[in-house]
């Protein structure tokens, strides 16, 4: 099966400081060689902490930064360097879910004018056409049609993110990135944006580049799943593969630091000591090592590849004698 | 302990829509509903109150030269050529208010296109923009329009094209501020993955959200612009006679300030009356428009 | 004399354009010693609201009213009523009886004072010493806390610190003055998972040391079941469930704390894709427009029309000790064949201890 999404070798670095002719300028490595491509009809999730790229990533793939090296290819066209109006019809087939649904919604706009701009954009509608397309939408995430007439200020948070994805849903896309879409909602109406998101994926045959932190709401969501830590992927795997078996220790300790709803596991947890390092200067080698309780001096010497530990299942750590505790099945 | 407001269950701008409680904070600013009445009286009575007084303003009537204010047939007294003032204040208004209105609007469209430019593009673009609205700013606006003045033929066009060219810097300055900002917000992401170009992204979605300030200064606009419309007419270079504004009725009244006051006092009231209306008016409208001032 | 705080029949109302607005009423636990209560809710629970209640920090009447009755046990061991004490005696309690930690540090911190100068001074405003003592004193707390190298920390400014080391230096200072209560809202919210498990075990341990009690605010059950000891969940001003964390995971009595729980994605299942997750459907309610009856009840699985949304529940005593409010509460334990409770969690590389 051709990929929908193919990445290779992405690079974004954000130059900083330096002086008027960028001398003393260092370079933040937000993406660094960043390699993988996403299957047509799969979730495929891409978790990390702060400072470890995944938001870059998910903008870089959609053209909104500037790559500084690698290729984007999408549904076989390559997108790396094609001008914004040569983009501009590729934007029907590649959309964004916000994480902020405040933030996202013009808070000048009615739910209807929000809903239709991609359609106002895109252009070649009637206003009869748009205002039908919008009320179909609408119904579809499972809004009212009375909220046309609102504006966002008036919605609740849940609703509000509805309003965000009819908008990315309502050109038909073929490719949705979800920057993390439901961190900032209340806890009992995350559940219903995941399902509706699950949904519509079924519903409208979408693949979703799902950029999130939550480990359990990406367990439930993904069929893969990428681990990012600083502007690197140091593992990527099927979803259960990754939760059963993680084969790197970055993995591992994210999953032991997932607060699990049960009070009897209060449980001895593998404590990352100190802070992710600062991506304008990260260690040597193995970005990891400086907190990882298997380095070795052999760590800091280069920075190890993304390989095969098993079937679909890649790491990058040079151990690969050690054994790692995943999340046991209940 | 700063974050006492941030903590509270709800926010102010919640609290209704925003139209309403804009018209509800402005209602209670007493100040900017007289401003706002006084501004309705006076151009109303500049459009229609010539069609309602007997006289024209360039009527002469001989007999009733430096006749005093109420007194006699002509309620606001002559001048020295027995033209009746009132026709000739309402004519004045008429060319002080339309040429201050036109310089507020080519003012702002100026502004408006220069500060989002400014402020959407950044980088070199922009810092070469905003350095030349402050070297702009650099010039007293006074000097800088009299030197202009003298330069080309006085006019009504002309001299509302100096003013105008005189008062779009502040508004660049608001605007740039505003639209830097705003561009980084998620809403104008959004509209960039939907496709759309920059004019769409400026003028559709950033400015409207920038519309408060762009209207206060509007309206304080109009002010100065009336101010800087009498200084040029007071001046000579501006409104030429017989045309009546406020500014060259004024200069035309210094000679007999003594014998006649009524005719400096009366088109120094209206200009008065004018611009701290407009000041009044800027004032409400910064407040209503402006949602954090929503407090009981 | 184990009791440090008692709160009863807290009521909180804010004046807005709209009218008076209740965005709290009838709270009423009790805190002792060395115990960490989390208080579970929503936007709009009232949960922070109340916690800057406890500090005496809303706004002055007219504008906001809270009424009922907070007695905190002072050092002295004598009860202090702290909605009643004058601002004087008020300033000496906060720091001194009561702390707070709030979920972003950067906006509690003064961007342009060094960390050190912050603590030393918090420490010299409740305890008269000498500024080399305090510097010391600062130096100590923040090893405490955990911070490396903590006099070359002293000197700096809150942006050159991560923000995990800058939610340490607020519990730094927090910690200054030895407080028995420390209200913590929402103090790992910000923070990437790895950091947070860092403060939350820095929490614990610090508990275990000087045996204050923590009054934790957050929305997220796993981390609530990490950390409290007792759990109070709040729905649209009001406390709905009150109980011991094991009982309170293990048979949820109220049905919005039974769905909220079932909501939750689980890291055991991760993989199975078992179906859409059970979500809670509806709308956060609107603290200002609470629905009749009872709060939750359109959003309800055991709502019963004419009972639930025409008679407001009370607060009811279970047998065995626990608060819930519903009226419907023996039925919606049958109902949500709940007998059993809910299965256990297994979470990576542990057993579970019961």
């Amino acid at each position: 099966m051709t990929p929908i999404l193919d990445i290779q070798n992405l690079r974004k670095w954000f130059p900083v400081g330096g002086n008027l002719f960028g001398r003393n300028r260092r370079q933040v490595k937000a993406l660094d060689g960043v390699s993988f491509s996403v299957r047509p009809g799969e979730i495929l999730s891409v978790v990390g902490e702060s400072g470890s790229g995944k938001t870059t990533l998910g903008r870089t793939v959609l053209r909104l930064t500037e790559p500084t090296d690698g290729a984007i290819r999408f549904e076989g066209q390559d997108i790396t360097h094609l001008s914004r109006r040569a983009l501009r019809p590729m934007r029907r087939r590649m959309q964004l879910v916000f994480q902020d649904p405040f933030a996202s919604l013009n808070p000048r706009m009615t739910v209807e004018r929000i809903v239709a701009t991609p359609l106002i954009i895109q252009g070649g509608f009637s206003r009869a056409e748009r205002r039908e397309r919008v009320a179909e939408m609408l119904r579809l995430v499972g809004l009212q049609p009375h909220h046309a007439e609102r504006h966002p200020h008036e919605l609740s948070g849940g609703q509000r993110q509805r309003v965000g994805i009819a908008r990315a849903l309502i050109m038909n896309p073929s490719f949705l990135v979800a920057d993390e879409p439901v961190s900032a909602l209340d806890v009992s109406i995350q559940a219903q944006v995941v399902n509706l998101l699950l949904e519509l994926k079924e519903k409208l045959g979408l693949t979703i580049l799902f950029i999130a932190h939550d480990l359990a709401v990406v367990g439930h969501i993904s069929d893969r799943i990428a681990v990012m830590y600083l502007g690197r992927i140091v593992e990527i795997a099927e979803t259960a593969a990754l939760f059963r078996t993680p084969r790197h220790p970055y993995t591992e300790a994210l999953f032991s630091a997932a607060p699990v709803p049960d009070p009897t596991l209060r449980r001895g947890r593998i404590l990352l000591e100190g802070d992710i390092p600062s991506p304008l200067n990260p260690p040597s080698g193995c970005a990891f090592r400086t907190r990882c309780r298997f380095a070795e001096a052999a760590c800091a010497q280069e920075v190890p590849p993304l390989r095969e530990v098993a079937p679909g299942h890649l790491a990058a750590c040079r151990r690969g004698d050690i054994a790692l505790q995943g999340v046991l099945e209940s | 302990m700063s974050s006492t407001t941030e903590s509270l269950p709800f926010t102010p701008e919640e609290a209704a829509p925003p139209r309403n409680t804009a018209w509800r904070r402005f209602r209670r600013h007493r100040l900017a509903m007289l401003g706002a009445a006084v501004i309705a009286v006076l151009v109303l009575g500049s459009v229609l109150g010539p069609f309602v007084i007997p006289y024209d303003e360039t009527y002469i009537d001989i007999l009733h030269r430096f006749a005093p204010p109420f007194a006699g047939p002509h309620v606001l007294g002559t001048d020295e050529l027995g033209r009746d003032m009132l026709a000739r204040l309402m004519m004045g208004g008429r060319i002080s208010l339309a040429v201050a209105f036109t310089a507020m609007a080519i003012s702002m469209v100026i502004g408006i296109s220069v500060g989002a430019i400014a402020g959407y593009y950044g980088g070199v673009v922009g810092a070469a923009l905003m350095r030349l609205v402050d070297a702009v700013l650099c010039f007293p606006t006074i000097f800088l329009l009299l030197a202009l003045a003298a330069l080309v033929q006085p006019g009504l066009g002309s001299i509302t094209l100096l003013i105008a060219a005189t008062a779009w810097m502040e508004v660049a300055r608001i605007v740039e501020g505003q639209i830097r900002a705003l561009r980084e917000r998620d809403f104008a992401v959004a509209a960039e993955v939907l496709g759309a170009s920059d004019r769409y992204i400026v003028f559709r979605e950033l400015v409207p959200n920038a519309i408060a300030p762009i209207v206060v200064s509007a309206t304080l606009n109009v002010a100065k612009a009336i101010l800087l419309e009498s200084y040029v007419s007071f001046l000579g270079y501006g409104i030429q006679p017989p045309v009546a504004s406020w500014g060259n009725m004024l200069n035309n009244a210094q000679i007999y300030l003594t014998s006649a006051p009524w005719l400096a006092v009366m088109p120094g009231l209206f200009i008065t009356l004018a611009v701290t209306s407009f000041n009044f008016l800027g004032d409400g409208l910064r407040d209503a428009l402006d949602p954090r001032m929503d407090q009981p | 004399m184990d009791t440090l705080l008692e709160v009863e029949n807290l009521a909180i109302r804010f004046r807005t354009a709209q009218g008076e607005a209740a965005a709290v009423s009838d709270v009423s636990f009790s805190l002792k010693r060395g115990e960490t209560l989390a208080v579970v809710g929503e936007s709009g629970s009232g949960k922070s609201v109340t916690s800057l209640a406890l500090m005496r920090l809303l706004p002055k009447p007219p504008r906001c009213h809270v009424s009922g009755r907070i007695r905190l046990r002072g050092k002295d061991g004598a009860l202090l009523d702290v909605l009643d004490l004058p601002e004087e005696a008020m300033r000496t309690v906060r720091g001194n009886n009561l702390a707070m930690v709030f979920q972003e540090p950067m906006t509690s911190l003064n961007p342009v004072r060094t960390i050190g100068a912050q603590i030393t001074e918090t420490i010299r405003l409740h305890r008269p010493m000498p500024p080399r003592a305090a510097e010391e004193e600062a130096a100590r707390l923040l090893d405490l806390v955990g911070i490396p190298s903590p006099r070359q920390r002293l000197s700096a400014y809150p942006h050159q610190l991560s923000g995990g080391m800058r939610q340490r230096a607020m519990i730094a200072m927090a910690l200054s003055c030895e407080p028995s209560v420390l209200i913590a809202d929402e103090p790992t919210t910000a923070l990437d998972v790895t950091i947070q498990a860092q403060i939350l075990d820095l929490l614990r341990n610090l508990q275990q040391r000087t045996g204050m009690a923590v009054i934790f605010i957050t929305h997220n059950l796993g981390v609530v079941a990490e950390i409290a000891d007792r759990v109070m969940v709040m729905y649209s001003g009001r406390v709905v469930e009150q109980a011991d964390v094991v009982p309170l995971f293990r048979t949820p009595l109220m049905p919005y704390t039974q769905g909220l729980l079932r909501s939750v994605p689980r890291l055991d299942l991760a993989g199975r894709r078992a179906g859409p997750l059970p979500a809670i459907r509806g709308n956060v309610p609107d603290p200002r427009r609470p629905p009749a009856g009872c709060a939750f009840h359109p959003r309800c699985d055991f709502f019963q029309p004419s009972r639930c949304d025409a008679t407001p529940p009370t607060l009811d005593k279970t047998p065995d000790g626990r608060e819930v409010r519903c009226l419907r509460w023996q039925d919606s334990l049958l109902m949500a064949g709940s007998g059993e409770a809910l299965p256990p969690q297994r979470g990576p590389g542990a057993e579970p201890l019961a």
